[in-house]
């Protein structure tokens, strides 16, 4: 095998979305390394070769939920996503999240996904004050078994860019905006749980999902969000056979 | 109707055609299975108020069913407004209980009337 054979080799091919929702790919080569995130790729492109590359990024281990992107076709988590996972062949295709709009490259606009945590009721409303006590939750309650199942979402938007439902719905709420009802739902100490069931029972509720799974499929904390919006079905048939909700 | 509604209606008639359609696949293999004729079958049918009830739920409940996944695909798929959505679903339940209904009256009326 030739020196520039193995150069070659150790070059990955990488297209980088550039512009808004109108725009094209442009082709970079990275040098390939051990261990190397696709985050680390673009990060390269960013200080190495275009500084203009728009992206978003903060802890890059896991928690902060930024550094989402489309890699290879796939809503991904890039700060945990390696390079030899997803790339076999030496080629990356990198674009912006789908299902919200492009601001530049590979930035996106989250308003629409966080105005649905909104929608949703995603806020936690309880009764308490700082002079009663500190609630006290079983950890084996099965209400609290249920929200723990939920309740490590960080707000990457991965589920929300891989649903088809929100990409043929516009008013659908989305898996992590449902999740996240559906922990509150499940949390003993909240009071607005007949006005979430109301939120996430309208056109574009819980009731739109096809249960397609995209979302479980792809989320990076392994979460079951179509598991919630399906328990989400259940307590809002119940509320409508009791009459709280119509 | 609410979004709440036409789900839970949705799930109610495909709960209640479950039974209807066990029944309607094992009367298809017993004729069939006993070389039944259409002569034999409309004889079995004709007058009998028992299959007027059974195919003319059935009717309705597909009718009802069917027309609001359709809406729903409407909405999805051809970006149909809510209401456009809820017209054309509508119009399309009531042709299919009307063309289901006209097969109901043609196998169990006396004499095969229509």
């Amino acid at each position: 095998m030739s020196v520039d054979r193995d150069a070659r080799d150790s070059q990955l091919e990488v297209r980088v979305w550039r512009g808004g929702d109108e725009g094209r790919y442009q082709p970079f080569e990275v040098p390939r390394r051990d261990n190397q995130t696709v985050l680390d790729v673009v990060t390269w492109i960013q200080r190495h070769i275009d500084p203009t590359v728009s992206y978003r990024f903060a802890c890059r281990v896991g928690m902060c939920g930024s550094c989402a992107m489309t890699v290879n076709g796939r809503p991904r988590w890039t700060c945990r996503t390696h390079v030899s996972k997803v790339a076999g062949d030496g080629k990356l295709e990198i674009a912006p999240l789908a299902n919200m709009p492009v601001i530049k490259d590979l930035t996106v606009d989250m308003t629409p996904f966080f105005e649905k945590w909104q929608q949703a009721d995603g806020v936690f409303t309880g009764s308490a004050t700082r002079h009663d006590d500190v609630a006290r939750i079983k950890p084996d309650m099965p209400a609290r078994q249920a929200a723990d199942a939920g309740i490590e979402c960080i707000n990457c938007g991965v589920c929300f860019a891989a649903c088809d439902t929100v990409r043929w719905n516009s008013d659908y709420l989305g898996p992590a905006a449902l999740n996240r009802a559906w922990t509150l739902a499940n949390d003993t100490r909240d009071t607005a749980n007949s006005e979430r069931l109301a939120a996430i029972s309208r056109d574009g509720g819980c009731h739109a999902c096809h249960s397609h799974q995209s979302c479980e499929q792809h989320c990076p904390q392994a979460l079951n969000p179509t598991a919630a919006i399906a328990g989400l079905k259940r307590l809002s048939m119940k509320a409508f056979i009791r009459g709280e909700i119509g | 109707m609410t979004e709440l509604r036409l789900y839970i209606l949705q799930r109610v008639t495909a709960f209640l055609m479950i039974p209807l359609i066990l029944a309607h696949v094992f009367v298809i293999f017993y004729a069939t299975s006993n070389g039944l004729k259409a002569g034999d079958i409309l004889a079995r049918t004709q007058g009998s108020v028992g299959w007027a009830l059974f195919y003319g739920l059935f009717v309705l409940l597909a009718a009802i069913h069917g027309a609001i996944g359709v809406r729903t695909v409407l909405r999805e798929w051809a970006d149909l407004s809510r209401t456009t959505a809820s017209i054309a679903s509508g119009a399309l339940a009531a042709l299919l209980f009307a063309l289901g209904m006209r097969a109901v009256i043609a196998v169990v009326m006396p004499g095969g009337a229509l």
